[in-house]
C-alpha cells in the first residue's frame, strides 16, 4: 500500500493541519515508509482473538452526580489566546 | 556533589545538616554552571523553588518530617504545574501557565520536595532522542555530542549530571527507560493505572505512564512510594492500597527465576550491550538466582502495533489543541477553520503532525479494521506471551536499547531509524506490564549501557529488589560523567 499526495493532503485535512503540496510530497515519503513498517502487522493471523484496548479490566467508575468543582472561569480565561466579557473569541461563524 | 543518594540527603536533612533551601541552592548553583552545555531544562524558576524550599525547612522545623521532605526534584514539562510553564516541548503550548497541579506534583508538594524546575522533552513526548523539543536538543551528560534518549531526555540528563537528585518522567513506549539507559541512570514505569495521569498532558492514553528517575533503584522505590496512589480524576487509575516499595530491597535472590526472551537477545543488538547485559546475568546467578529462556514470540510486532495504537490515540488527543482556550494562536487566519489549521500547522513540529497524521489515517472511514483493530488484536497476543512467561519466571531481564547513545543529528532524518530504538520497551507498554532500566556497564566509548527489568503486574516491590541486590555488587550507578564531577 502507497499513499499519494492527495491522500496526504485529505488526511491533513481530517486533522486540520495546513500542509503545502511541497510539505505532502515530503511527508508522503516518510509517511510511506512507516507503512511499510506497520504492514508487517498484517501477515498475522488474529482470527478469534478478541482486541485489547487496554491494559486492565476497569471501568467506568460513577460518582454521585454533584457538583464538586468551583468556579475557575477566570483562572482559566487568563491563559486564553482571546477573550472578551467573559467569552472565548473566535472568527465569527454564523452570518 | 558528594552525597546524592535520596536517602543519604533525607538524612542529612533530618539531622539539620544542611536545611531544603541551602540544598536546593546547591542544586540550583549546578544548574547554572552546568545546564547551558546540556539544556535538560526547558524553565528554572529560582524565587519558587527556593520559597518551596523553605516551606519544607518550616516543616522540618515543626517536626513534620515525611520520608523525603526536603529532598529536591526536577519535573518533566509534561505535568501541569500551578504557576509553572508547561510546554511539552511544544511551540504549541509554549507560552501556557498551567492553571493546576497534576496529581503526580501535588503528591510531590504534599511529600514537601521543592521542584527545581521543569525538564526538557520531546515534543509531547514523542521521540526517542529528546531531538524534536521546541526548545532545543538536550546532550548526553557522558558526551555532548550524544543524545540523552528521550522523550524524558532532560530528566535523564539532569539526573546524570547531578543536577537534580530525582526527576520524574513519563514513559509511552519507553520514555523513561530509554533514556535512562543511555544517560546511566535507574529509571522505572510502573503498571498501567499505579500513577494517576491526571495533569499529565496526554499522548497515547492507554499506554502513558508516570514514574521515578534517579541514579539507584532504592532512589526510585522511595519516589514510587510518593507518586502512587488512587486519583478518582484519573478513570484509569486503579483502586488499590498504598505499597511501600522499598519493602523488600534487602530480600536476597536466592531461588529468583530470571526469563531471558530470546528474542530479546537476537540480530540487531550492539555486541557490546549483549555482553554487558550478559555480565549482569552471571551477578544474578551469584546471587543464588537461576535463568530461563523464554520467548515473547509476537514482541517483533510490537513496533507495528504502537505505530498504529499510540498514533491513533495521539491524533484524538492532541484534536484539543486549536487555538481558542490556551496556547498557541496563528497570528493571521481568515475564518474558524483557516485558524485550526493555521495554528496546528505553526505550533506543532514535524514529528507530531506525522503522528497525528498516521493517526488520522488509521481512523479513517475503510482502514479502522485493517489497521486499529488488527492492532488491538495483535496486542492481546503480545500481552499473552507475557502472561504464559511469567508461569516460569519471576522477571524477565533482556537489554533496555539495542544500542548506546547515538550522535545528534545521526537518525533524525528517518523516523523508521528512530523508531527501532524502542524495540525492547514497548512491548511492556502494550501489555501495561512495568519495566525499569538501571545502568549495567559502558560501551568502547564510555557510553552507558542499560539493563531492563520486566515484571508481572504489580511486581515493582520484587523488580526494585533484583535491581537493589545487583546494585550493592555493582558500582555503574555510582558512575558520573567525567569533567562534570
Amino acid at each position: 500500500m502507497s499513499l499519494t499526495t492527495d491522500d496526504v493532503k485529505r488526511i491533513a485535512r481530517l486533522a486540520r493541519i495546513e500542509t503545502s503540496d511541497a510539505e505532502a510530497q515530503a511527508t508522503q515519503t516518510q509517511l510511506n515508509s512507516i507503512f511499510d513498517l506497520i504492514a508487517t502487522m498484517q501477515a498475522v493471523d488474529t482470527s478469534g482473538v478478541s482486541p485489547m484496548a487496554h491494559a486492565q479490566e476497569v471501568y467506568q467508575r460513577l460518582r454521585p452526580d454533584v457538583a464538586t468543582e468551583t468556579d475557575r472561569r477566570a483562572a482559566f480565561q487568563a491563559i486564553a489566546p482571546a477573550v472578551e466579557n467573559g467569552l472565548y473569541l473566535v472568527p465569527k461563524v454564523i452570518d | 556533589m558528594s552525597a546524592t543518594s535520596l536517602t543519604a540527603l533525607a538524612a542529612q536533612l533530618k539531622a539539620k545538616q544542611v536545611s531544603s533551601r541551602e540544598l536546593a541552592q546547591q542544586y540550583l548553583d549546578r544548574i547554572a554552571a552546568l545546564n547551558p552545555s546540556i539544556n535538560a531544562f526547558i524553565t528554572l524558576d529560582t524565587e519558587k523553588t527556593l520559597l518551596e524550599a523553605a516551606a519544607a525547612d518550616a516543616l522540618i522545623a515543626a517536626g513534620q518530617a515525611g520520608p523525603l521532605i526536603g529532598v529536591p526534584i526536577a519535573h518533566k514539562d509534561i505535568f501541569c504545574t500551578d504557576g509553572w510553564l508547561t510546554t511539552c516541548g511544544s511551540k504549541m503550548l509554549h507560552n501556557f501557565v498551567a492553571p493546576y497541579d497534576a496529581h503526580v506534583i501535588q503528591q510531590f508538594k504534599a511529600a514537601g520536595m521543592p521542584s527545581l524546575g521543569k525538564t526538557n522533552m520531546d515534543e509531547f513526548a514523542m521521540g526517542s532522542s529528546n531531538e524534536t523539543s521546541y526548545f532545543g536538543a538536550v546532550k548526553n551528560p557522558w558526551n555532548t555530542a550524544y543524545v540523552p534518549g528521550g522523550s524524558s531526555g532532560g530528566a535523564a540528563a539532569c539526573v546524570a549530571a547531578r543536577m537534580a537528585p530525582a526527576a520524574t518522567g513519563t514513559d509511552t513506549g519507553g520514555s523513561i527507560r530509554q533514556p535512562a539507559a543511555l544517560c546511566g541512570i535507574t529509571g522505572l514505569k510502573p503498571t498501567y493505572g499505579l500513577v494517576s495521569r491526571y495533569g499529565m498532558i496526554a499522548f497515547a492514553s492507554s499506554l502513558d505512564q508516570a514514574g521515578p528517575m534517579a541514579p539507584s533503584a532504592e532512589d526510585c522505590a522511595l519516589l514510587l512510594n510518593v507518586m502512587t496512589g488512587f486519583d478518582p480524576k484519573d478513570s484509569t487509575c486503579l483502586e488499590r492500597d498504598k505499597e511501600d516499595y522499598t519493602r523488600d530491597l534487602d530480600k536476597p535472590l536466592s531461588g529468583l527465576r530470571v526469563g531471558l526472551p530470546k528474542e530479546f537477545f537476537a540480530e540487531g543488538l550492539n555486541n557490546e550491550v549483549a555482553a554487558a547485559v550478559e555480565a549482569a546475568v552471571s551477578e544474578l546467578k551469584k546471587l543464588g538466582a537461576t535463568t530461563v529462556e523464554i520467548s515473547l514470540a509476537n514482541s517483533k510486532l510490537a513496533i507495528p502495533v504502537y505505530y498504529v495504537l499510540a498514533p491513533a490515540e495521539a491524533s484524538s488527543n492532541l484534536s484539543r489543541f486549536d487555538g481558542v482556550r490556551y496556547g498557541y494562536r496563528a497570528p493571521e487566519y481568515g475564518n474558524l477553520d483557516d485558524m485550526y489549521c493555521k495554528t496546528r500547522a505553526q505550533g506543532f513540529g514535524a514529528e507530531v503532525k506525522r503522528r497525528i497524521l498516521i493517526g488520522a489515517y488509521v481512523l479513517s472511514h475503510g482502514y479502522y479494521d485493517a489497521y486499529y483493530l488488527q492492532a488491538q488484536k495483535i496486542r492481546r497476543l503480545i500481552a499473552e506471551d507475557f502472561n504464559a512467561a511469567f508461569k516460569t519466571c519471576d522477571v524477565i531481564l533482556g537489554p533496555t536499547a539495542p544500542g548506546t547513545a547515538f550522535k545528534l543529528g545521526e537518525k533524525s532524518d528517518d523516523p523508521v531509524e528512530m523508531y527501532l530504538n524502542d524495540l525492547y520497551t514497548i512491548p511492556a507498554n502494550l501489555a501495561g506490564l512495568p519495566g525499569m532500566s538501571l545502568p549495567c556497564g559502558f560501551d568502547g566509548k564510555g557510553l552507558p549501557i542499560g539493563l531492563q527489568l520486566v515484571g508481572d503486574y504489580f511486581s515493582e516491590a520484587k523488580m526494585l529488589n533484583v535491581a537493589h541486590q545487583y546494585q550493592r555488587v555493582t558500582d555503574w550507578h555510582t558512575r558520573q560523567p567525567e569533567g562534570l564531577k
